[in-house]
């Protein structure tokens, strides 16, 4: 999961990575702590995504009125199904340079990679697009870990001197730390600014914590993190949903069959609306959570329910689908393609409510193409 | 003998987490597969028995009383699943299969990187396992799916679809050799181009069937390997992830696009470079296959 900035930010301070003075308002109470920090400030809404500043989500304040007005508008804003549960504020910083650095996972080489720019303060993708000769790529091998010489060798390549130079390998040394001791699938800072008075300073961060790891990390909220209501409702009952732009609400068991299904979908020239997957083995109370959560979706004009039976038993799917219908009144059609473990069994109690099921995926979707207008 | 890749009737497995629901469940179905499957380990649990199978403490004392264990599968929760990987491996089994789902990723990197330099072959973590029909299954392939040995080897990334693959091929009167499960996470002990190695190698597998998703870069280094002329057999595809976002993880932690890498497009051009068919659909798989088997 994605960590808000400001998280992330408390995360590298704590091994010494230098960041702008700030704090972080949750409601209108807490304006008045920002009375002790030097105006103009910047309201930075903590939103789990990029572009915030084009989406008008980042403004600067210059009165404790200003910062009081930002915050209204902000707090409790819903953007992309996402809330505005937090402001930061922070003060302004006199820029020279901005630079980009982040560690990740390199998953070819299975070990880590450090990833540095000239480029700071523009996407890294971009970056890797137009002028890839501008990143440097530097190797870490997880057991044997980072070393001063390395960091010294990537500061070199991006042009820093003097003191610049030490700054630099503290805080590469501690994104390595934060990498390693929270389980991150990547720290990136960017920009990395060099301040006018020669400072190395984390402008905006971005950190990725592996969420199998979150067992071993107290101080790491989910409420921090990139999961909207939905999605958080949808873990509990160990369903994976994410959700996308379309109309066809998918469901499907496992990983690799409910993308098969996206796909399915869009070759039928129709755009999916999510990514439901209820899991190998799923029981009949996750099945009825999940089509719940796509019945009630306005977005959605028709269901597509594709399940192959292996470990998952498809009576059970049934039973999920009419307790989902019994809960949930709705017009929507839904097509379900039932294949695999107890087939029999699952079609009968279909049929008992009126529901047909198809042989094939391709089936259903034939039908279901048929039953909606685009 | 030397037919069919990983396992096979020499097979002689110990189920690590045997106590458990999914260990001690599996663990009968392996059985009513035909697997050897002859000892259990569950710490505090030594001197149990499971569907008749013995449990001991250690995976050490397990070996110690029947030494002929050759592959041990693993169903010990995440949390604790990786001192179980060590555990295998400082024992001296040479076949690890991880069935666990949410090990940590930092975790499955350290044991990933040490089973290599101990030469120990890891399959997963969050996979369904090996299945060489009518011989021996590890892992949690549903038993009635896989019925028919035949000449294809399927390596994929992706529980459920390979399910449905194997079915269909199956009704097709097509049997298969081995069937890998090398799992959805982003770091895995056995990738794909490891696995279509093996079935090179192995002289039962004439066809092999590779079932991959977006994300990571295995299929455009497998793409490159067939591109050097490494692989003589006939090579089929199906990626599945065309629709997904980037960004956006789908389910399994390793399918998701980022950095430019890892997507639909790049890994469809890969394999049509080298000649290798990308199907659009997974049931066109089976056509697919049948083109060359004609």
């Amino acid at each position: 999961m994605r960590l808000l900035e400001y998280k992330g930010k408390e995360l590298l301070n704590k091994y010494g990575v230098k960041i702008p003075r700030g704090a972080i308002v949750k409601s209108l109470e807490d304006i008045q702590t920002l009375k002790a920090m030097k105006f103009p400030l910047f309201a930075k809404s903590q939103v789990p995504f990029a572009g915030r500043a084009k989406m008008g989500l980042v403004r600067r304040v210059d009165t404790i009125n200003d910062a009081e007005n930002a915050a209204r508008d902000y707090l409790g804003k819903v953007i992309q199904d996402y809330p505005i549960r937090k402001v930061l504020f922070e003060e302004g910083v006199n820029v020279a340079k901005e630079l980009y650095i982040s560690i990740t996972l390199d998953r070819e080489n299975r070990g880590y990679l450090m990833l540095a720019s000239t480029e700071g303060g523009i996407d890294i993708e971009e970056v890797a697009r137009k002028s890839p000769e501008k990143i440097i790529r530097l190797y870490i091998d997880d057991y044997e870990g980072l070393r001063d010489y390395m960091i010294r060798g990537v500061a070199q390549k991006l042009g820093l001197e003097g003191s610049a130079v030490q700054d630099f390998v503290t805080v590469t040394k501690a994104m390595y730390r934060v990498f390693t001791e929270y389980d991150a699938e990547l720290v990136e800072i960017n920009p990395l600014a060099l301040t006018t008075d020669g400072q190395l300073m984390a402008l905006d961060v971005k950190v990725m914590i592996d969420d199998n790891s979150l067992y071993r990390h107290s101080d790491i909220s989910i409420e921090d993190s990139d999961y909207t209501t939905e999605e958080l409702e949808a873990r509990k009952y160990g369903l994976h949903y994410v959700e996308l732009t379309g109309y066809v609400g998918i469901m499907a068991n496992g990983a690799g069959l409910t993308m098969a299904t996206m796909d399915l979908v869009k070759e039928f020239g129709h755009e999916p609306a999510d990514f439901l997957d209820v899991g190998g083995g799923a029981s009949e109370d996750s099945v009825k959570e999940g089509l719940k959560i796509l019945l009630t979706d306005d977005r959605i004009k028709a269901v597509l329910v594709n399940i192959f039976g292996g470990i998952t038993r498809c009576d059970e799917v049934a039973k999920g689908v009419v307790g989902a219908l019994n809960e949930v009144k709705t017009n929507k059609p839904i097509f379900i393609r039932l294949k695999g473990t107890n087939e029999e069994e699952g079609r009968k109690i279909l049929t008992e409510v009126g529901l047909k099921t198809y042989e094939t995926a391709e089936e259903a979707m034939e039908a279901l193409s048929k039953a909606i207008t685009r | 003998m030397g037919m069919a890749i990983l396992v096979n009737e020499n097979t002689k497995v110990l189920v690590q987490g045997i106590t458990g629901r999914e260990g001690s469940r599996h663990a009968q179905y392996m059985l009513q597969y035909g697997t050897k499957v002859v000892a259990g380990v569950t710490p505090g649990r030594g001197g149990q028995t499971v569907q008749g199978i013995p449990v001991f403490d250690t995976v050490e004392d397990a070996l110690r009383k029947i030494p002929d264990i050759n592959t041990s599968i693993i169903f010990v929760p995440a949390q604790f699943a990786a001192d179980s990987v060590y555990e295998a491996i400082d024992a001296g089994i040479k076949l690890v299969v991880i069935i666990t789902e949410h090990i940590p990723i930092h975790d499955a990197l350290r044991f990933v990187n040490y089973s290599k330099r101990k030469g120990v072959t890891i399959i997963g973590p969050n996979c369904p396992g090996v299945v060489s029909p009518l011989r021996s299954k590890v892992g949690i392939l549903p038993n009635h799916i896989y019925t028919r040995s035949g000449p294809v080897g399927i390596v994929s990334r992706s529980g459920t679809l390979t399910y449905e693959i194997s079915y269909h091929l199956t009704q097709a009167g097509i049997g298969q050799s081995t069937v890998v499960g090398i799992g959805g996470d982003p770091i895995i002990g056995t990738d794909t181009l490891e696995v279509v190695k093996m079935f090179e190698e192995d002289p039962e597998t004439r066809y092999i069937v590779v079932i991959g998703e977006i994300g990571g870069t295995m299929e455009e280094r497998l793409a490159k390997y067939i591109g050097s002329g490494k692989i003589t057999k006939p090579v089929v595809a199906y990626i599945s992830g065309r629709t997904a976002p980037p960004g956006k993880r789908m389910g399994h932690a390793g399918a998701i696009v980022s950095m430019g890498m890892g997507s639909y497009e790049s890994k469809v051009k890969a394999f049509q470079e080298v000649n290798v068919p990308v199907a659009r659909t997974p049931t066109e798989i089976v056509k697919l296959i049948k083109q060359y088997i004609r």
